[in-house]
């Protein structure tokens, strides 16, 4: 037996509490055009939507040495399989991953392990494209969760722009340790 | 030393102190921009409330559940009653995987367990990989905030320190060059780390899961690099069910940055194929707060520094000047319950004016449990200093109506004739960095007695 975890609840039980109940939550959906919220919340992330077009533009302007793609019909972007090890993503330029659900209220992504690969993917990458279909989009954190609902999976991540920090005197700067910018392709 | 004393120290450099008090005012403002934008904001505050009630009055329950769905899970839970075997168990496993280096990302449990000193003198190097922590950790530093750890330094100091310890060129202090000096260094520490820790925002009894919130991204590549993850847990971390992390996500960042979410919020369940994970539920003093009825509820803290960010007292007197592991108003009702003697002058820190309990997104009654605990330290001092005296002469003319009347025309007759020498006295600790109010010819009631109809 475990003394510390004994120690611990027992003295927990000994404390006389009134039970208190557990609230219901309620889903406070609204009626609102979710897809400009998104990219409202987006913007205001320091993140980026684009379309489809758009993304083959940025890719034909800018240089992008290893690309390493899962998303059907953006495969052919990929130079590169996925790693065993995850260090050897050390050099990756760009990632480009499929979200499962966005969230209108705040721009999160909701991602799972298949979606991923490798969980250190979408933070060790220089820069991170997500593709998301428009009828994933849900309001607000709530009803995310009730979309997600119990699923399995080991690892589980909402990503809501590029890596930034304020850490020195309050200006914001993109690009602290993860990926430097996120683009989202809303189709 | 104690708060006052601490705090003149931090008010010598006036520039500076007029800075951190502005900038946290606009942290302050952020936060109101953003959650008026929310309609629900106040209904959300409740239930946040509610739901940490219902966590503490049956925690035992959640914890086992929490441990049996992690156990399942394939994560290894460690239980710690204090701060030293928080410590040795982080060691324990260190030492298992003949590991002498860790990369943290925030947790301000490991800073309450002072977990950086003991692994050095044990011959761990420690790399603290928020951008913010690894600045104070250069200087040698605790952070002076929970959510903004360097918030008290200048771009200049910072850069006089990358130059020292990274070897920037000397006077660039733009934040830009700075940020991506500190990105290439950390880089080089995530990639070699074999062993990596993170603090916890939320335990979920329901799945065994646990959420780390970061904007920069430190936490994941720790972890994900790395081949064992630590996680340290407080007990109070816990929640019943994946959906309350919907209230508490949507209220976190808000109230923390004014943004409307952390950037990664990430839900580990299982380790990945071949790596582990271990948490370690903590007490350190959290049993003996719970059963403290009158304090109970400052276990309901999500730790996102909304308090200090609205707090006159914070904003003008710095997180040094508290010297407790969490500052600000939040800390002044949790540190006095770790140790009474040490942190005696916490709750006297404060105006009362109830902003911590307005602002706070679980609806901790801040401010009122300050004022409780002004009364169990007065019952437990037996000296007097001159700041209760004053504060006693208060008490005893607002208790009484017919001597505030009277005092009160006494007083806008006595403050326009009162020289400085005595109002700004040392008698009057309050008097310090403050200037009395133009005093009005008539109060109140007797304005309003002339303006009636």
């Amino acid at each position: 037996m475990n003394s510390s975890k004994d120690h611990i609840l027992s003295k927990i039980k000994s404390i006389q509490r009134e039970v208190k109940p557990l609230p219901e939550i309620p889903g406070f959906d609204i009626d609102a055009d979710l897809k400009s919220l998104f990219i409202q919340s987006i913007k205001l992330n320091k993140g980026e939507v684009i379309s489809r077009e758009e993304f083959k533009g940025l890719l034909a302007a800018q240089t992008f040495l290893k690309v390493y793609s899962r998303v059907e019909g953006f495969l052919t972007y990929s130079n590169m399989d996925l790693p065993e090890d995850p260090h050897h993503l050390s050099e990756l330029n760009l990632a480009i991953v499929k979200g499962r659900f966005g969230v209108a209220e705040n721009g999160a992504i909701w991602f799972e392990d298949e979606d991923l690969g490798h969980r250190a993917l979408p933070f060790i990458t220089e820069h991170l494209v997500v593709v998301l279909d428009s009828k994933d989009l849900v309001a607000n954190m709530h009803l995310v969760y009730n979309r997600i609902g119990q699923d399995r999976s080991g690892f589980g991540l909402f990503i809501a722009g590029p890596s930034k920090t304020a850490d020195i005197e309050q200006s914001l700067v993109i690009g602290a340790h993860g990926a430097k910018s996120l683009r989202v392709v809303l189709e | 030393m104690s708060h006052p004393e601490q705090a003149e120290e931090f008010l010598k450099d006036k520039a500076n102190a007029k800075w951190h008090d502005e900038t946290l005012w606009f942290v302050r403002d952020k936060r109101d921009a953003v959650s008026k934008t929310v309609p629900e904001w106040e209904e959300l505050r409740e239930l946040a409330s509610k739901i940490k009630d219902d966590v503490l009055s049956k925690l035992e329950i959640y914890l086992v559940d929490f441990e049996t769905n992690a156990l399942a899970n394939g994560i290894q839970v460690h239980w710690a009653k204090d701060a030293e075997e928080h410590n040795q168990i982080v060691l324990g496993i260190l030492e298992k995987k003949k590991c002498k280096a860790i990369v943290k990302s925030k947790s301000i449990l490991t800073e309450e367990c002072h977990l950086n000193p003991f692994l050095e003198k044990n011959g761990i190097e420690v790399v603290d990989t928020d951008l913010g922590e690894r600045i104070v950790q250069f200087l040698n530093q605790p952070p002076s905030h929970i959510v903004l750890p360097a918030i008290h330094l200048k771009k200049g100091q910072i850069s006089d320190i990358f130059h020292e310890k990274l070897h920037t060129e000397k006077g660039n202090d733009d934040p830009y060059y700075l940020t991506q000096a500190a990105r290439i260094h950390l880089r080089e520490k995530f990639l070699k780390a074999g062993v990596a820790l993170t603090g916890v925002n939320f335990g979920v009894a329901e799945t065994g899961e646990f959420v780390v919130c970061t904007n920069e991204g430190n936490a994941d590549m720790g972890v994900h690099l790395a081949d064992v993850h630590i996680a340290s847990m407080g007990i109070e971390k816990i929640i019943p069910k994946r959906e309350h992390l919907g209230v508490f996500l949507r209220l976190l960042a808000r109230s923390a940055t004014g943004q409307s979410i952390t950037n990664y919020n990430s839900h580990f369940r299982s380790p990945a194929p071949g790596k582990e994970i271990h948490i370690i539920l903590v007490d350190n003093g959290r049993t003996e707060q719970l059963a403290r009825e009158k304090f109970r509820s400052s276990l309901k803290c999500i730790r996102c520094g909304a308090c200090m960010n609205t707090c006159p007292i914070y904003r003008r007197s710095g997180g040094f000047s508290y010297g407790s592991t969490v500052p600000g108003p939040i800390g002044s009702i949790l540190s006095p319950g770790m140790d009474l003697k040490k942190h005696s002058s916490l709750p006297f820190a404060s105006t009362l004016c109830g902003s911590c309990s307005d602002v706070c997104p679980v609806k901790i009654n801040i401010h009122e449990q300050l004022y409780e605990w002004r009364q169990e330290i007065t019952k437990a001092q037996s000296s007097l200093n001159a700041k209760s005296i004053s504060m006693k002469i208060a008490n005893g003319i607002f208790s009484v109506p017919f001597a505030y009347n009277v005092g009160g025309n006494m007083m806008r007759g006595a403050l326009k004739f009162l020289p400085d020498s005595l109002t700004y006295s040392n008698l009057n600790t309050w008097g310090k960095e403050r200037d009395l109010p133009e005093v009005p010819k008539e109060s109140f009631k007797d304005w309003y007695k002339k303006n009636q109809k």
